[in-house]
């Protein structure tokens, strides 16, 4: 069986049972659309202010959605020993995490293509011309996110104290690429262009190396 | 599944140990299981049997010791060894949203095993879960979830099975059937050690027994030189 063929199986499973059971989703929309609410009624925005802190806004929701996301990953996995299942398999450890971060990523833009238009509508703004570009950035910062993600959840999923430890591990380590999607998503929204090549370069780089990694890393977080 | 190598023994651990911090699991753990054995591991509650189990699976490291599946080294070739063992354990390892098909595909698909739709179908009959081949996991008996993950570890044909307390939640019927798999397995030239708290059960599906004291081995004989008496005894005295 093919390495890529593992990683599918993996993902395939994942897809599965979040279409069956809707709980991580569920719980990323709604918290999610919380925290986009809260912000608009404390900030009350106009064109201006959004400008400055609508970015900031975004990816705080984005964020808090993945950490959700990410928390539910091992969940399952825990039930029954799972993990310990897929372990006895002969599969390669880089291929579980890789089926893992896939079937995370897909969550979490899932999630962040139902919020934008939430986003767009809360803080009045139009996305149309600057869309491709701001999915992009979506996409870069979430690869990076869900690549340290998907590794600190299997470590933190062993611990007693799974829901805190996970952000307090996580958003250390992921600062670099939220301020690098931050200030990209910054310059979209105002139409600048300047500055915009180099932090996509800067994304680009923080997620072959946290990908890479994170791959080589999974082996050993997962001894007991 | 290729074959075994034929390795005299399935299972060579010698002063296998284990510590938890400052809790110590296994002592030193020296025991030799033939292959094409059935050796039943008696002890008490802690006595390190699921940990013992657990390292042998290659799910957990141990702090010392040496140990060698099936004639090969079980960390230095830990992949190798992976394919050709098969668990049930206190854990089921059971998707509960996941039909009992979708668990054996999902496992099969793992494993990579030949003709896996036609296979998952073959050990649901060998547990009698036909009938419920399409439904979740969660909807299961406890007793049901355990033929599931019996089905589970014979799903790809392995030559040792690492049986942690295997008959916990099945009825008579059910064990009459796991009896039968073990034998049938056995005749393929195949190992089992299993673990389990039921000594006349233990006791007569085995060819040899070990007990296991405080994370030490500390009997070990051939079922054939004691009547289940002599072993009942032994293993009161043993553990006094």
């Amino acid at each position: 069986m093919t390495f890529f063929r593992q990683l599918f199986t993996i993902l395939v499973k994942d897809l599965r049972l979040e279409w069956r059971t809707r709980e991580a989703m569920s719980a990323m929309l709604l918290f999610a659309i919380l925290v986009l609410v809260i912000f608009n009624f404390t900030f009350n925005p106009d064109r201006e202010l959004v400008l400055i802190i609508g970015p900031g806004i975004l990816w705080v929701a984005f964020t808090f959605a993945g950490v959700l996301g990410l928390n539910r990953a091992f969940a399952a996995e825990h039930e029954n020993g799972c993990l310990s299942g897929v372990l006895l398999t002969p599969i390669d450890r880089g291929g579980i995490y890789l089926g893992k971060w896939l079937a995370n990523l897909v969550f979490t833009l899932v999630a962040e293509a139902i919020l934008l238009p939430f986003f767009a509508l809360f803080f009045n703004l139009t996305l149309t011309s600057e869309l491709p570009v701001l999915l992009l950035v979506c996409l870069l910062g979430t690869i990076g996110f869900t690549a340290v993600g998907t590794l600190l959840a299997a470590v933190s999923a062993n611990t007693r104290l799974r829901e805190v430890m996970l952000p307090i591990l996580l958003f250390p380590i992921t600062v670099p690429v939220i301020i690098g999607a931050v200030e990209s998503t910054g310059l979209i929204l105002n139409h600048e262009t300047a500055g915009l090549r180099d932090l996509l370069r800067l994304l680009i780089l923080y997620d072959i190396i946290f990908l890479v990694s994170s791959t080589l890393l999974f082996d050993f977080v997962l001894e007991e | 599944m290729s074959g075994p190598e034929l390795a005299p023994f399935a299972v060579e651990a010698a002063g296998v140990a284990k510590r938890f911090g400052r809790i110590t699991a296994l002592k030193s753990v020296d025991l030799s299981v033939r292959t094409g054995s059935v050796t039943t591991l008696f002890g008490h509650n802690g006595a390190g049997k699921t940990t013992f189990l657990r390292i042998a699976a290659g799910l957990m490291r141990s702090s010392g010791g040496h140990l060698k599946i099936a004639g090969r080294d079980s960390v230095k070739e830990a992949a190798q060894i992976r394919g050709r063992i098969g668990v049930v354990s206190h854990q089921l390892f059971l998707y509960e949203d996941l039909t009992a098909l979708e668990n054996l595909r999902f496992y099969g698909d793992l494993y990579g095993i030949d003709r896996p739709e036609e296979r998952c179908h073959e050990v649901l009959e060998q547990v009698e879960l036909t009938h419920r081949a399409n439904s979740r996991a969660r909807h299961f008996s406890r007793g049901m979830a355990q033929r599931l993950a019996i089905a589970r570890a014979f799903l790809h044909r392995p030559d040792i099975l690492l049986l942690d307390e295997p008959y916990t939640g099945l009825d008579q019927r059910a064990v009459g059937r796991l009896n039968g798999l073990i034998d049938r397995f056995r005749e393929g030239h195949h190992t089992v050690l299993l673990t389990t708290h039921d000594h006349h059960l233990g006791f007569t599906m085995a060819t040899d027994i070990a007990i296991l004291r405080r994370g030490e081995v500390i009997h070990t004989s051939s079922v054939g030189d004691l009547s289940e008496a002599e072993f009942d005894a032994l293993y009161e005295r043993s553990l006094q």
